[in-house]
């Protein structure tokens, strides 16, 4: 697949004059327009034990200003909206002024309609079950004081606000039965009503934060929501929009803020910067371009393949995988590459396309996850406590799942030999503590993970298919886990690994595929498996990819 | 470090204490009956009958435990006991048709009720509670129709006399019958692969799915398995009584489901386990009994059934603290 070499250059002189301040300091010359801003942090800094998640963060958002927030998974930037969300307390010393007002940190939930804060995390918060007037005016017709709740009166201001903003839904649908895009378009809606009265009785500018809120979104539907961003920044109030797409951020937002390693490693004015200049941001250094590999990768006996996987929002995708090769999927939020290991298992139900096992054809549709443990095939979902194992069960129960009828001798389970095995495969694999009649309940999330993955790795399979195998997992335990699947590929097992973080991927793979919009648009091989590459990468992704117009 | 093992010695004693607690209040509450009525309680006669009475129930309180393991509710099977012993009361009766026949029938009776919920809960998804609610309504209706609303007697003498014609050490055969189907359920939950993947189907029915297990067909077999069963403890029923009649078999349902959920805190605690549902059946049995010849008056019976189910599901949930109860 020879996919373009994604070229990196820039000129330092241009660059320094678009970047307000590369340090982590806002530099105090940098006084805002017309006032106080609406939301200023100063030196932010969040430790979790050892690690320091963000480090003298300053951030300001002007009043009527479209303010975007970038940075990598890693980069402190979820820590920072959840200090915004009053999740977490930062450490002492941070600073927060609202419209000028000092506001003691961390927030309370009381401090948001006060200030005129609002905002709309990615899975929206609303009740798919309820209308689209319920959702709306929940907070009123929840908290409404009376015994009786004027409908009359609920659904007049409710028709009055989505006339404002131009939305023409059905207020009496329900809010499943809603389109995606409106469904996005009534939680923003929202949010920005929830602050509007108060914002107009003081005459203040409130806020709204929406984190994340385009990936699922067809390209008509982005321009909508970037409309309806305009017209609440002209009404004085400000949007901090938090997002992957540097083309998104480019075109809606007037500055944004860029994150990495926990600090501000930019503040640009959007117009005057470049696409390259925001990736140089993002990732932190200017990368010389991937050269192109000579020395071919390490050739692998052929193992399986996959031919033209198709699912709704995955483009038929292929793949030949190698004996012990470790392919990585990855891209960014929304790009569909954590959803091919489900395909491929039979976990979610796939519309075309099939998988050849020594010469044999599996069509993917009929897959089943019985039938490929029978092809032995082996899933670790990413959600371990939904779909991996049971926490109410015991070690030994959850280890030996699949494997349970071969204890099954002489018409008894023989439950002192799984309690054994799984008490060997724990010694072997460091579960601590090692008690397989303890329920998966009582060990940490590594520890859970390490059974887990000793329950597949135990049966030598074909195709192990991971999905953020490493999520909420500590870093002695993540090494370990690495070191099982290498020594695993190399006695023959391939693997499909989906993951979002760079590191881990660049750590075990050979090859990296990078999705966007549910294809794939760049293969990295060799000695372009970097953590770098990887991300630089999926950033460029979005850009030689057209939005599905779905 | 002896601090630590100390720790774990007190855990293991709790452990154990809770896994027997019930057999020994079991114990105290006989006591308790013995010392006020010394004359008449304590004797085996009236044991024998208490172990021969509730050995219906105690079937239906296994029915319960099936699918509530792989986590459906089946309400239905006081309802599947009572249309299994008037089937066999109107076939044997009423029909005349052979004994055994009727006995067969009746089963077969249990498989396509099971079948029938199974569809309902399993294919179309409808909430088990909803399903096996709606049907108890709908069979005992149609077992009021074909027994025309009256008790039917003249059952085959030989059904009569295999569940309470005879004992073995003084007690009565259909105490057996429930203690062989204890043991079948225990050999089936602890001892078989089955069992394994009923209790994975209902903790964690994603999770069973990914693994290979075919979660559709343990829910409809663990469904029907549990129609099958009430159907035999309408055999029973049959033979204890006798006859049968449309209405009475209702009235053990409330005390099964207290007893399944009693149960489930005592032998295995967090576990809907047989034996600890046979146990609490005659624990419940035992102070029922008791209060009955204190000359306490009937509506007691139903206080202490429906306060004991609440007492015991606020035990279960007490004794396995945070951990998601089986049935969300």
């Amino acid at each position: 697949m020879a996919m373009p070499t994604y070229p990196v250059s820039l000129s330092f002189g241009a660059w320094n004059n678009l970047v307000t301040a590369a340090t982590g300091e806002l530099s105090t010359n940098a006084a805002p327009l017309g006032g106080s801003p609406t939301l200023r942090l100063e030196g932010i800094s969040k430790t979790f034990r050892a690690t320091r998640a963000l480090d003298h963060v300053t951030l300001e958002v002007r009043p009527g200003e479209i303010h975007g927030l970038l940075g990598t998974n890693g980069s402190g930037k979820s820590t920072l909206i959840k200090v915004l969300a009053g999740y977490h307390a930062p450490d002492p010393g941070g600073r927060m002024t609202f419209n000028g007002e000092e506001v003691s940190l961390p927030l309370s939930s009381s401090d948001f309609r006060r200030l005129g804060m609002s905002f709309v995390h990615q899975n929206l918060g609303l009740l798919p079950s309820l209308t689209v007037l319920e959702n709306l005016r929940l907070k009123q017709i929840a908290l409404s004081p009376g015994m009786h709740l004027n409908w009359r009166r609920e659904r007049a201001e409710g028709q009055a606000v989505l006339d404002r903003y131009g939305l023409d839904i059905p207020q009496w649908r329900r809010v499943d039965e809603l389109s995606a895009v409106n469904r996005a378009l009534l939680a923003i809606v929202r949010a920005f009503e929830e602050i509007r009265e108060g914002c107009e009785a003081t005459g203040k500018p409130g806020l709204v934060l929406l984190d994340e809120p385009t990936p699922f979104l067809p390209e008509e539907g982005v321009a909508r929501l970037f409309k309806l961003m305009r017209e609440i920044a002209a009404s004085g109030s400000s949007v901090l929009f938090i997002s992957h797409d540097i083309d998104e951020v480019m075109e809606i937002t007037d500055r944004a803020t860029i994150l990495r390693d926990g600090r501000v490693s930019g503040e640009v004015e959007t117009a005057s910067a470049s696409h390259d200049d925001m990736i140089e941001l993002i990732i932190g250094r200017s990368l010389a371009p991937a050269e192109e590999r000579t020395n071919e990768a390490t050739a692998f006996a052929p193992g399986l393949s996959i031919t033209s996987v198709e699912a709704d929002g995955i483009a038929p995708f292929s793949l030949d995988i190698g004996k012990g090769e470790v392919i990585g999927l990855t891209g960014l939020i929304g790009a569909g590459y954590d959803r091919i290991p489900y395909l491929v298992f039979g976990a979610s139900p796939a519309t075309a396309g099939e998988l050849t096992i020594d010469g044999r054809q599996l069509a993917l549709p009929g897959m089943t996850p019985a039938k490929a443990i029978a092809e032995n095939l082996a899933l670790l979902p990413g959600d371990r406590e939904a779909q991996s194992g049971v926490p109410s069960l015991s070690i030994a129960d959850n280890m030996l799942l699949p494997d349970v009828s071969d204890w099954f001798r002489g018409g008894l389970l023989r439950n002192r030999g799984m309690r054994n095995e799984a008490k060997r495969l724990g010694d072997a694999y460091e579960v601590r503590p090692n008690d397989p009649d303890l329920p998966l309940a009582a060990l940490s999330g590594g520890n859970a993970q390490k059974v887990l993955i000793a329950r597949w790795m135990k049966r030598k399979p074909r195709l192990l298919l991971l999905d953020e195998p490493t999520q909420g997992v500590d870093v002695g335990t993540r090494a370990r886990i690495f070191d099982a699947i290498a020594a695993e590929a190399e006695t023959g097992m391939s693997v499909l690994c989906a993951s979002s973080d760079a590191e881990q991927l660049a750590r075990i793979c050979d090859r990296v595929l990078v999705f966007a919009r549910g294809r794939v648009v760049r293969e990295l091989t060799g000695s372009q498996v970097s953590k770098d590459h990887i991300t630089q990468a999926c950033y460029a992704s979005l850009e030689n990819s057209d939005r599905s117009p779905t | 470090m002896t601090t630590q093992a100390r720790a774990h010695a007190a855990a293991r004693r709790m452990r154990l204490f809770e896994r027997y607690a019930l057999l020994v209040v079991w114990a105290l509450l006989i006591i308790g009956f013995s010392l006020a009525l010394p004359n008449s309680f304590p004797r085996w006669g009236n044991f024998s009958i208490l172990f021969a009475s509730y050995a219906p129930a105690a079937l239906l309180a296994l029915a319960i435990i099936i699918p509530l393991t792989s986590g459906d509710y089946d309400l239905s099977v006081g309802a599947v006991m009572t249309l299994s012993s008037c089937l066999i009361a109107v076939l044997n009766a009423w029909a005349g048709l052979p004994i055994l026949l009727c006995l067969l029938l009746a089963v077969l009776a249990g498989v396509v009720v099971g079948l029938f919920h199974a569809f309902f809960i399993v294919y179309v998804r409808i909430p088990s509670l909803v399903v096996t609610l709606g049907s108890t309504s709908l069979i005992s209706g149609v077992v009021q129709w074909f027994t025309k609303s009256s008790t039917i007697g003249g059952i085959d003498n030989a059904l009569i006399m295999s569940v309470v014609g005879g004992r073995l050490f003084g007690v009565p055969y259909a105490f057996y019958y429930a203690f062989a189907a204890v043991v079948i359920l225990w050999y089936v939950f602890d001892y078989t692969p089955l069992g394994r993947r009923l209790l994975f189907v209902g903790r964690g029915r994603e999770v069973a799915r990914l693994n290979g297990i075919a979660v559709e067909r343990v829910r409809v077999g663990a469904l029907v398995a549990s129609s099958v069963v009430a159907s035999c403890a309408g055999i029973l029923y049959a033979g204890v009584l006798g006859s049968a009649d449309p209405y009475s078999g209702l009235n053990y349902l409330l005390p099964a489901f207290a007893a399944a959920f009693l149960g489930s805190t005592t032998i295995m605690p967090g576990r809907f386990n047989p034996w600890g549902a046979m146990v609490a059946v005659y624990f419940l049995g035992t102070g029922i009994t008791g209060l009955t010849m204190l000359g306490i008056p009937l509506w007691v019976t139903n206080v202490f059934n429906g306060g004991a189910l609440i007492l015991a599901v606020t035990i279960s949930q007490l004794t396995r603290g945070r951990e998601a109860p089986d049935i969300g």
